[in-house]
């Protein structure tokens, strides 16, 4: 049981993300939000990879341990964070450019583009 | 910005170049240990955002060019890309300079591995991402200052 | 040294080289920088062509990257492939070909109609980053390889829709394509996470090989057909697509369709080749081909109402998707009975792949002619133009080729690989066909209104001084129109020798899992 509590925080993130993506208002607290949901999906691929026990799948660093974390899934987060890095500080600079124009981050005001 | 105080201002001088040779252990370490180019480059990064943060960003821009991490990228991404091509009688990127497992396992732990192009590629990978990331920084910061100062002025070039 | 056991490598090499040394270029001027441009995706086109052949002649190709030797998938002493595998089938092959033309063709178009703003050297690395991802996400045979070139090809993008950052609208449309996407890569990214913690794999034919549907697979399946039909732009998931693709500069929409493409070949290759016939249940099927329906009479249904010409054209996006979303889907649903197969089953898939061809080049094509009237007349609107037949010749003849090809008019090729997908979609409930027909009806009325206000009438004072564009644009153009006119007049040999092969290599799902796997298993 207590070796599913990641998940079970993995979900919480998740919907809690997909909940203020959806409710809030604000630019900013959108982009939070996308941040929230990226971090959730990186605690899910770390803790797939976790074994009990385990030790730094690094051949030369392991010492005597048996049983060592699956390396690929750490892989991935690292380059998934380094993604989500990109798009985060491209959707900041997105945000001041639509702060500069439209003058709000409120996004019931900015719709130039219907229909 | 405007500068921060002075108490700000010195803790900045006393560390603010640990975080470069924090950045380039971690990139250099990069194969042997969790860290790598991305990482370090990421820490090396810092720098210049802890230098605005505290000095504001008038004096930051007439200490450094924006070109100087422009060069660092292109470096960084050529040297990745020279690096990729010399493997290539046998596949992009192969381990043309590592020693083989057996080898490496006959010498015994604690031996640091030769782990081939994934070494130079790291620090061709730290070079590229500290300068992204300073340019990165530096541009969105000129980003406020555009709207800070007055109102929002002509881009150039976009003749519509 | 055989370079021909290295093309798929090269085919990614290229381009991401070009865009590294776009920076470098542009100190040399424009010219270098524009010369640039047109060879990276004109050798992209070369290679993209030679690895066609050489995949139709010898089989799968797959390149290993990183390894001692390209064709060791398996270190000694494990039984799954662990390294970044390239896996290219007939069908990759035949995307990246349509994906590399449109690619040559926007860049050869972007010359031109870039030369009077800033940025370039930017624009160049962002063009050929795009193209880059865009390739990668169709030779890739590793699902987190996928996620990365998906979003190597959204980043391109979402600074490529905002090029023009005066433009509060485009920044608009960027930032509504970014929050959409991000989503949706994160769901992939879980699919690609789950799938590994149940087969502690992740390239696909590792995976198909020993997949069995049970709850996490279901979780996957939806979530990758979810997010991979959202960035194709269909039904209930494409408002981003008409902005994006309206406010972005025109070469670079001329990519973002092949791009949409690759997306496209995504969900194709994760319901046919990663679960195939495992999948079971109608369930998936009828929900592609209900999307597929939906797209088609919805987009076309907002498309008649539009007056910007670059929307319209949009809007006409997500409805032909909805042609390939509809004939892959009637295909998919026939997958694991083999009398349904024969019936009609492959008929609708290569309707389908044959459309994916056509699509990219008509609609790459009249998103340049909606370009060259703006570079031309300064104009969006079209109910500012008329009378340009007289004064833009050649684009109007360009513009009428595609529009014909479009709304299927019969010796054009949309005609062919529409008939395809009619009769087959008519075997499964005549009224899929019916709604793909209506769906025809209005795409040609939608753009007889176009043709009928832009180029013909009475001529407008203000556009009195307008000139034809400039040859490099022409010749943008003129490679689409021969792509589409060389599958119109030899619709029987594009058929046997370009659809078919990649309709049949999506269909075999164990050839495509024993190219990497192996007997071994």
């Amino acid at each position: 049981m207590i070796g599913n509590a990641p998940f079970f925080v993995v979900g919480v993130l998740f919907l809690m993300g997909l909940v203020s993506l959806f409710l809030s208002k604000n630019l900013i607290k959108i982009a939070i939000a996308i941040s929230i949901i990226g971090s959730a999906v990186n605690i899910f691929l770390v803790s797939l990879g976790y074994r009990a026990g385990g030790t730094i799948p690094v051949h030369f660093l392991a010492g005597e341990g048996s049983t060592m974390v699956l390396p690929t899934p750490q892989a991935m987060t690292l380059t998934a964070i380094v993604i989500a890095l990109a798009t985060t500080a491209l959707l900041l600079s997105l945000i001041m450019l639509v702060w500069r124009h439209y003058g709000t981050l409120d996004i019931d005001e900015i719709r130039r583009l219907r229909g | 910005m405007r500068p921060l105080s002075v108490v700000v201002r010195t803790g900045c001088d006393l560390f603010a170049w640990f975080l470069i040779v924090f950045g380039a252990n971690v990139i250099i370490h990069g194969d042997v240990t969790p860290g790598g180019g991305f990482q370090g480059g990421a820490v090396a990064a810092t720098f210049i955002t802890l230098l605005l943060v505290a000095y504001g960003g008038k004096k930051v821009f007439s200490w450094v060019r924006p070109g100087i991490f422009n060069g660092m990228l292109i470096f960084g991404l050529m040297a990745f890309f020279l690096l990729g091509l010399m493997g290539f009688p046998n596949s992009f990127f192969y381990n043309f300079i590592a020693v083989p497992h057996e080898v490496v396992q006959a010498t015994g732990h604690g031996v640091i591995p030769p782990s081939g192009t994934i070494a130079l590629m790291d620090i061709a990978v730290g070079i590229e991402v500290a300068g992204a990331l300073s340019i990165i920084v530096l541009s969105m910061f000129r980003g406020i200052r555009l709207f800070r100062e007055g109102p929002m002025e002509e881009e150039s070039g976009h003749d519509r | 040294m055989n370079w021909n056991e290295h093309f798929p490598a090269l085919l990614l090499i290229i381009p991401l080289f070009g865009a590294f040394l776009a920076p470098v270029c542009s100190l040399g001027g424009k010219m270098a920088r524009n010369i640039l441009l047109v060879a990276a995706s004109f050798l992209t086109l070369v290679v993209a062509f030679l690895l066609w052949r050489s995949v139709l002649a010898n089989g799968i190709q797959y390149y290993v990257m990183g390894g001692e030797n390209f064709r060791l998938a398996l270190p000694s002493g494990m039984a799954l492939p662990v390294r970044i595998i390239l896996e290219v089938d007939a069908f990759s092959a035949f995307m990246a070909l349509c994906g590399s033309i449109a690619a040559f063709a926007g860049a050869l178009f972007s010359v031109n109609y870039m030369n009077r703003f800033s940025g370039q050297s930017r624009f160049t690395s962002l063009y050929l980053l795009l193209a880059t991802g865009m390739l990668g996400m169709m030779i890739t045979g590793d699902l987190f390889n996928f996620f990365i070139f998906i979003e190597i090809s959204s980043i391109a993008s979402f600074g490529l829709i905002a090029f023009w950052r005066d433009k509060p609208s485009a920044i608009e449309a960027s930032l509504k394509y970014t929050l959409v996407s991000q989503v949706g890569s994160m769901l992939i990214l879980i699919a690609a996470g789950s799938l590994y913690g149940k087969y502690n794999a992740l390239n696909m034919a590792a995976i198909g090989s020993s997949l069995t549907m049970g709850t996490m697979e279901k979780l996957a399946l939806v979530f990758l057909v979810g997010s991979l039909a959202m960035k194709c732009g269909a039904f209930p998931m494409h408002m981003w697509l008409p902005d994006a693709y309206a406010e972005a500069p025109t070469g670079v929409t001329c990519l973002l369709v092949a791009v949409s493409q690759a997306s496209l070949y995504g969900l194709m290759r994760v319901c046919f080749s990663i679960y195939g016939v495992a999948m079971g249940s109608t369930f998936v099927p009828w929900m592609i081909i209900i999307f597929g329906l939906a797209s088609m009479f919805f987009g076309v249904s907002m498309a008649v109402v539009q007056h910007d010409i670059k929307r319209l054209m949009g809007y006409h996006s997500v409805s032909q998707v909805g042609y390939m979303l509809l004939g892959l889907g009637v295909g998919l649903l026939v997958l694991g009975d083999a009398r349904g197969m024969a019936d009609f089953g492959f008929t609708a898939i290569k309707g389908g792949v044959f459309h994916v061809f056509n699509y990219t080049m008509y609609k790459a094509l009249l998103f340049l002619t909606a370009g060259a009237l703006y570079y031309a007349t300064g104009k969006k609107d079209l109910n500012e133009m008329g009378g340009l037949a007289r004064r833009m010749p050649y684009t109007t003849f360009m513009f009428v080729i595609a529009a014909a090809a479009i709304s299927g008019l019969p010796p054009f090729n949309g005609f062919v690989s529409k008939l395809l997908i009619y009769e087959s979609s008519f075997a499964v409930h005549p009224s899929l066909a019916v709604v793909a027909l209506l769906t025809s009806v209005l795409t040609l009325a939608s753009f007889v209104k176009v043709f009928q206000t832009a180029f013909l009438g009475p001529e407008k004072n203000n556009l009195l001084h307008v000139q034809e564009v400039p040859p490099a644009m022409l010749l943008g153009m003129v490679v689409l129109t021969a792509a589409i006119l060389g599958a119109t007049l030899f619709p029987s040999w594009t058929l046997s020798n370009l659809v078919e092969p990649a309709a049949r290599a999506l269909v075999d799902q164990s050839g495509y899992i024993g190219a990497i796997v192996g007997g071994g298993m």
